[in-house]
């Protein structure tokens, strides 16, 4: 089966992130600039599913500014097949980008179609959960293990209490968790062979999907800054701190 | 404005995350609550008492058992015929609902907020709570999972909501339950704990986190959270994880143990009240945002320390 990946281009999650002095956003000028790490382990598992024969194709695909196309390479660079980036000026919400995945998925007719559980920059946790809406499929979110048998899919989630399982018929939505595996690194060979592999250019409007914000950010500001405390000498002092707190008798 | 909350409950009592939603919905309008599953009559009771209630629907079905989203959203969208926002709580159970709901009803969800500045208008963090954001939406009818440790606790008792039974929408056959490993802890529930004791990856095996962390947040009737590389090296279960991509804790006291302080970390218990950091090397972040800090190897203070207390 064919297996769909989308990956999102965002800051790199060794920066800390700026907040631009006229509090209209987050400073992403010349800054480090990577593949949302969910989605590297999305396109990892694809990969292993590939390994193991369940999947027979890896379409990765990115919807935003044209440098995405840095991230899809490095998606190709891994081992996707081939890449589809669909351009846009300006943040595009969840709910669009489900609705041009949905449309990518009726073209493509997907077995699966693994994302990450959320962007860490947005931080919306959104995407997956309204594809599968819209297609009006299964959705195993929080993935940390999946087994494809037949037609079926057994997604292990990482749930407040512990572990869930769940059994989705194909198609089916995944989004993947920390746990899921440990992404590899691209060779420079794989990196090379990626420059020649496929990569479709599209429009929103080319699916005929209105990517116009629901959302107007209103102001963005830093959060209230903590001040570093004192430092005690010993565990005698930090036994009486936490006494005088009413912490322990 | 009339709201839908979802009632997160374990089959027999509801869980405190809903308490902070309905305070959340509350600063909208008027609150009905939604409580799901199979056998939960005993729920629904509960429910109706929480202060400030309206209505409690009520929706008794095997198919919502297990709160599968696939089921569940398309239940949620009928009730939206006649409401105006839908909360969930920012659990993993919210989490994977409300999304598929907002699709369901073309509304554009607003993740996480901290605070409701009026009908239409909410702040929300981004890029790890390392930015707060202030968003309005320009949808008809709002959907909102709500941060439980940003909101007040609505009081469980007090109220006598109306009790009113919905018919179910079905089993869509999408997906189905095959089983879980929940972890039963005669510790407090981490994200409701007063104090916390978190080990992070320099506790260096899965023996020596439970003989360290355990004795100490026993002693102080506190939970037990971990870091992501403590879960990742297998000393701590998963569900143990405070942070950015884990669970946002607020409590009295978050005690940080070998922990170095990563942003991903801090995102999930910098709000806690007084942070007590306990680490070898002085220059660790965490001591940047700990109100208190001791400098020490944990292998020789820790066990003083649970000693001495
Ligand atoms: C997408 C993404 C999401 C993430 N989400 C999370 C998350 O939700 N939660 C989370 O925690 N992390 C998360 N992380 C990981 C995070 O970046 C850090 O890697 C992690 O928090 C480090 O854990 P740690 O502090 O236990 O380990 P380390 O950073 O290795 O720190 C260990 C600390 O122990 C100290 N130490 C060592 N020996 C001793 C001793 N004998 N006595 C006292 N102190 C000692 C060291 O000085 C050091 O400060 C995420 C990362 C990514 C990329
Ligand atoms: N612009 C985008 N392009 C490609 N994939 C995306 C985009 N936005 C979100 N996704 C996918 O959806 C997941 C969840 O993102 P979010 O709902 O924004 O937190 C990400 O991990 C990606 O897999």
């Amino acid at each position: 089966m064919k297996v769909i990946v989308p990956v999102k281009r965002v800051l790199d999650y060794n920066v800390k992130p700026r907040v631009k002095a006229d509090g209209s956003g987050v400073d992403l000028a010349n800054v480090k600039m990577s593949m949302n790490p969910f989605d590297e382990i999305a396109v990892e598992e694809a990969i292993r599913l590939k390994e193991k024969g369940v999947a027979t194709e890896i379409v990765a695909v990115s919807i935003g500014e044209a440098k995405a196309q840095e991230t899809l390479r490095t998606a190709l660079a891994m081992g996707a097949d081939r890449a589809i980036l669909v351009t846009a000026e300006g943040p595009v919400e969840p709910l669009a980008v489900a609705k041009l995945l949905k449309a990518i998925c009726d073209e493509e007719a997907p077995g699966l179609v693994i994302l990450g559980k959320q962007a860490i920059d947005d931080d919306n946790n959104q995407t997956g959960q309204m594809l599968a809406a819209l297609t009006g499929w299964g959705q195993g979110t929080f993935a940390s293990k999946i087994e494809v048998d037949g037609d079926k899919v057994q997604v292990t989630r990482e749930v407040d209490g512990g572990l869930e399982t769940v059994s989705l018929s194909t198609p089916a939505i995944v989004t993947t968790d920390l746990r899921l595996n440990e992404p590899r690194y691209a060779s420079l060979p794989n990196i090379m062979k990626a420059k020649s592999k496929p990569l479709a250019q599209k429009t929103p409007a080319d699916y005929g999907v209105d990517t116009a914000p629901r959302l107007t950010i209103v102001s963005v500001a830093e959060p209230a800054k903590r001040q570093a405390g004192a430092k005690v000498a010993d565990v005698d002092e930090l036994v009486t701190k936490l006494k005088a707190m009413g912490v322990a008798k | 404005m009339k709201t839908l909350v979802w009632v997160e409950h374990d089959g027999s009592a509801v869980k405190d995350a809903t308490l902070a939603t309905v305070t959340a919905a509350g600063k909208l309008g008027e609150v009905h609550l939604l409580v799901a599953g199979a056998n939960v009559g005993g729920v629904a009771e509960a429910a109706a008492k929480i202060a400030g209630v309206g209505k409690v629907h009520v929706a008794d079905d095997a198919a919502y058992g297990h709160a599968l989203a696939e089921n569940v959203a398309p239940l949620v969208v009928e009730l939206m015929g006649h409401h105006d926002a839908f909360l969930a709580p920012a659990t993993t159970t919210g989490k994977n609902i409300a999304p598929r709901v907002a699709a369901l009803l073309d509304v554009m969800q607003v993740s996480e907020i901290l605070s409701v500045e009026s009908d239409d208008t909410f702040t929300r963090p981004i890029y790890a709570g390392n930015a707060i954001a202030t968003v309005k939406s320009s949808d008809a009818k709002k959907v909102l999972t709500v941060r439980g440790t940003a909101f007040e606790k609505a009081a469980a008792e007090g109220g006598s909501a109306a009790i009113e039974a919905v018919s179910a929408t079905g089993d869509k056959g999408l997906s189905q339950f095959v089983g879980a490993e929940i972890a039963a802890s005669e510790r407090p529930e981490l994200t409701s704990a007063k104090i916390i004791v978190s080990g992070g990856r320099a506790l260096g095996s899965d023996e020596q986190f439970h003989a360290l962390i355990d004795p100490l947040a026993d002693k102080l009737g506190a939970a037990v959270g971990a870091s992501r590389a403590a879960v990742d090296a297998g000393y701590a279960p998963n569900d143990y994880q405070v942070g950015q991509t884990g669970k946002i804790v607020a409590p009295e006291v978050y005690i940080a143990v070998g922990i170095s302080g990563a942003i991903q970390h801090l995102a999930g218990m910098k709000d806690s009240k007084t942070i007590v950091a306990i680490n070898k090397d002085e220059d660790a972040p965490i001591f940047q945002v700990a109100d208190i800090g001791l400098v020490g190897d944990l292998f020789k203070v820790v066990p003083e320390l649970t000693e001495k207390l």
